[in-house]
């Protein structure tokens, strides 16, 4: 069930409408059968790894809290006891290292489903490049195991809740189909955002009273998503397809042009589907995480990934990042860079090392290619770089002032839009020597000549097209602006009597409803992050 | 609208739990009126639940305006059927007809532009009409006869049997054109249901714009000129052909896989036999005089034991056309012999109303003067263009 399918607007309004009819006691488990139904129109065998996942971190998480629990009650009653204090650390240290395997078990086999479907092909394909260098002939043969839709979501969602129970940052939910909702809460389900347990439970299972203006503003947000994803990102796609699909007729500038379609198509595509996913999230009262904060008009990489997957970059910092850099192996490394390599560079060599790790995995997550692990370590440099240089732009900065230049400003908008779209090109042609290949013909191929040939109407996508996109782009940017300074619902709300809101929305579903790009005559496009 | 300042919706409003002020509305407070229910109510409350309902109208009232936006707009963005392919605006004709028919024909193009309704009218009085539509399969003849007789129950059904030719859905555009115009009833669900081709959606059709919103940058001069009212495209149901093109070699016919016609094809002409006999109806079968797609002998065959079995008249026009129906080939079709022109088609009229009024006796209504007036005017335009052409 596409997000985009009629099947899934009569899902989500007949869910939306059953929801508020419904005695509170019934809510939660209506959204739970919801989800479980959405997730079984993806394929009913997809439903056996959700509910493994499920059911594994949720003992994993139970036993961890059991634990606990026990061990505190014990180290209560030792107190009294007058026990030595190192024998009470003992047996805390004990309790703790039993935990932590409970946990590393949990998320070890939660882990391990979701390597096996998503990444046995590739390794297989790896291992038979190897044999072929090594001039053998014996080739392994590939699985056929389908991607469960969502898998790298829901599994990063459950194991973050295993993490944080381990953590004690919350109590374990003791009833499987609480938790079996949290985990499957079908609106992100598909292409996240990556909530965290202690946000999302409470709300998740307090049965909401309807409100018009909870449902209203949750439907305003619902249509913002279609516009970007059915007038833009769709529109542009078969442009896009065009383009990177023949890397041989298209160089030079076309590439220039694939990068730069992409980014919009991309862009335009998981903003717009994470809208959707809030958006109905909010016409239940339920708020969701939010998963991007303008990120093109971010001055650098580094903060573009604070305002791109939000929630995911949270996720590697947190269950990732963090708890490697203070892991024994890495604070002794750390000790011993400093002692060698000086105390400022000594210091580096952790934080770069934990990067690394989090970059790379960061691009394996993205998909079972070296496309998306070059991609992933391409930021990793691009990030390092722009940390190394970094004494080198304050002495820029000390020289020439640009605090408060908008030129300046603009300039860095316009880099990072530049570097990120073209590390994004890895994501588009077919493997990474091409990639780099094509990336080079942007300087080698000098075509920009041919600019007004025509060859941009014959890419699937007319001159009317190129209109309604310009107009849409447009839009984005100008309602992208405007949020710089506050909620632009927000805005309208204050200053904007209802009926002219009611307007401007309708005016959006108008738009929609012609100028989308769905039903017969397109191919009806799956979100790009579905397939992460 | 995606970021993350646009999510500060107040969190008590999420929720749904925002408190009321302490106090408010207790029974005894100045101001309290007593609910129907019998509760205590202040005067606040009674205002706001006043507010809440105007709002609750205001919006119903704007959703109403806004489906009626995109319905005017849905009709731009329809097809008109009013330049080179028309045949799409005859379905939506026959519910502007006057009175109860005589004769109700329901077939394919074989029926459609072979039988001069005005012929009918001229020569015996007969008030018909041609439910037809270009390559209508036999289960949306069936359907538009089941909603016709929704209307009228006429004293004869011709159905003509080329149609049984096929066996499944075969092409959206031309079930566009026949179920389009058809008026919204379970008839037409169900004909829908029995048409569509695996690509097609049963929302599309109940929401037309959704099917064809991508017109908008096709739109001409038609689309706005007929964008709410649409010219008269046939003769009640008779679409008038001038051109005169002689039959020629017709390509050879090609060897019969299967000579029998197709199980669900057949079963809906049970179900029109069935319909009509329920509704006292005379179903006649014919075989119009069109020369091509070859009419095999097997089908010949099939369709008169059917005919026998069940008791209904068949007419294989194509068998006597030259000398019994008085067709001329070299004059009387309009593209080969695959269709006759208005000349041919009155001479299918011809033999077919003498045949229609011998056997079942059908009243002429030429003395009838409102519907006279009505198919005055009809031959006025049809003379019109018969001479025109």
């Amino acid at each position: 069930m596409l997000f985009t399918s009629y099947e899934f607007i009569g899902f989500v309004v007949l869910l939306v409408a059953l929801y508020y009819v419904l005695p509170k006691k019934l809510k939660w488990p209506l959204l739970l059968l919801g989800s479980y139904v959405f997730y079984y129109f993806a394929g009913w065998k997809f439903l056996f790894y959700i509910f493994g996942v499920t059911g594994i971190t949720y003992v994993a998480g139970l036993l961890i809290s059991a634990n606990k629990t026990r061990s505190d009650l014990q180290l209560k009653a030792m107190k009294g006891q007058d026990l030595p204090k190192d024998e009470r650390k003992r047996f805390k240290e004990a309790n703790r290292t039993k935990r932590r395997r409970i946990m590393a078990v949990g998320i070890t086999i939660a882990l391990l489903v979701l390597a096996v479907v998503k990444y046995t092909n590739f390794t297989i394909h790896n291992i038979n490049s190897l044999l072929t260098v090594f001039h053998i002939s014996k080739q392994l043969n590939f699985l056929n195991i389908a991607l469960p839709m969502g898998i790298s979501f829901y599994t990063f969602q459950a194991v973050g809740y295993v993490i944080d129970v381990y953590r004690d940052r919350h109590e374990a939910q003791r009833n499987f189909f609480k938790y079996a909702l949290f985990v499957s809460f079908f609106p992100q389900l598909v292409q996240g955002p990556i909530s965290r347990y202690g946000d999302l439970s409470k709300e998740l299972f307090t049965p909401h009273p309807f409100s018009g203006r909870v449902v209203g503003r949750g439907l305003e947000r619902v249509i913002w998503g279609y516009f970007k994803k059915l007038v833009i990102a769709d529109r542009i796609l078969p442009a896009v397809n065009t383009l990177i699909g023949t890397p041989e007729q298209f160089k030079g500038m076309y590439v220039f042009a694939a990068m730069m379609f992409y980014a919009l198509e991309l862009y335009a595509d998981f903003t717009g589907g994470i809208d959707i996913t809030i958006g109905i999230a909010e016409m239940l009262g339920i708020p969701v995480k939010e998963n991007f904060e303008r990120p093109f008009f971010s001055k650098n990489i580094a903060e573009y990934w604070r305002r791109w997957h939000i929630t995911m970059g949270t996720w590697f910092t947190d269950y990732i990042f963090y708890p490697i850099s203070v892991s024994s192996p890495m604070l002794k490394l750390s000790k011993w860079s400093r002692a060698h390599l000086g105390e400022k560079a000594g210091k580096r060599v952790p934080v770069y090392l934990a990067s690394f790790v989090v970059w790379f995995t960061t691009g394996i997550w993205h998909g079972a290619s070296w496309n998306f692990i070059v991609w992933g370590l391409g930021n990793f440099v691009v990030i390092m770089i722009s940390q190394e240089l970094e004494p080198l732009y304050r002495k820029f900065h000390k020289k020439f002032d640009t605090s408060g230049s908008t030129t300046y400003k603009t300039f860095q908008v316009g880099r990072t839009v530049l570097l990120m779209s073209a590390l994004r090109l890895f994501d588009c042609y077919r493997d990474v020597p091409l990639t780099f290949k094509m990336f080079g013909t942007m300087f080698t191929t000098w075509n920009w000549g041919s600019i007004g040939d025509g060859i941009f109407l014959q890419l699937g996508i007319s001159r009317a097209d190129y209109v309604i996109l310009a107009l849409g782009t447009l839009l984005l940017i100008v309602v992208s602006m405007i949020a710089r300074s506050g909620s632009v619902r927000d805005k309208m709300e204050k200053r904007l009597p209802m009926p002219v809101r009611f307007g401007v929305f309708a005016l959006l579903v108008i738009v929609i409803l012609i100028f989308g790009a769905y039903g017969k005559g397109y191919d009806a496009s799956q979100f790009i992050y579905n397939q992460f | 609208m995606s970021e993350v300042n646009e999510n500060k919706l107040n969190k008590a409003e999420l929720t749904g739990t925002a408190a009321e002020p302490a106090g408010a509305g207790a029974a005894g407070e100045p101001g309290a009126v007593k609910s129907e229910s019998g509760a205590a109510e202040t005067g606040a409350q009674t205002k706001k639940r006043g507010g809440k309902a105007r709002v609750a109208a205001l919006v119903v009232a704007l959703l109403i305006l806004t489906a009626g936006v995109i319905y005017v707009l849905d009709l731009l963005l329809r097809p008109k059927y009013m330049g080179d392919v028309t045949e799409g605006a005859l379905t939506a004709e026959y519910y502007n007809a006057y009175g109860d028919h005589d004769v109700l024909f329901v077939g394919d193009c074989e029926v459609y532009e072979n039988f001069s309704t005005v012929q009918l009218w001229r020569e015996f009085g007969i008030n018909s009409f041609i439910r037809g539509g270009a390559q209508q399969l036999t289960w949306q003849s069936y359907y538009l006869l089941e909603d016709a007789l929704r209307y009228e129950t006429p004293d004869v059904v011709v159905f003509n049997v080329l149609a049984l030719m096929y066996n499944e859905p075969q092409n959206e555009a031309y079930n566009r054109m026949a179920l389009d115009g058809m008026r919204w009833s379970q008839t037409k669900w169900n004909a829908i249901q029995a048409s569509m081709c695996e690509d097609e959606s049963m929302v599309d059709y109940i929401f037309p714009i959704l099917r064809y919103h991508s017109r908008w940058n096709e739109l001409t001069s038609e689309d706005f000129r007929y964008w709410f009212k649409k010219d008269t495209i046939s003769y009640n149901g008779y679409y008038l052909r001038t051109e005169i093109l002689p039959a020629g070699e017709m390509p050879p016919a090609r060897p019969l896989t299967d000579p029998n016609f197709g199980d669900y094809a057949m079963a809906y002409l049970d179900l029109m036999t069935e319909l009509c006999q329920e509704k006292g109806i005379h179903l006649v079968l014919i075989k119009s005089p069109s020369l091509y797609p070859h009419w095999y002998e097997e089908w010949d065959q099939q369709i008169s034991e059917y005919a026998d079995a069940h008791g209904l008249l068949y007419i294989n026009m194509l068998d006597i056309a030259e000398d019994q129906v008085g067709v001329d080939y070299s004059l009387d079709t309009y593209d080969g012999g695959l269709h006759m022109n208005v000349t041919g088609a009155e001479k299918c009229a011809s033999y077919l109303g003498k045949v229609l009024v011998e056997k079942y006796g059908l009243t002429d209504h030429r003395s009838d003067a409102k519907m006279s007036a009505y198919w005055d005017e009809v031959g006025a335009r049809y003379d019109e263009a018969k001479n025109a052409g």
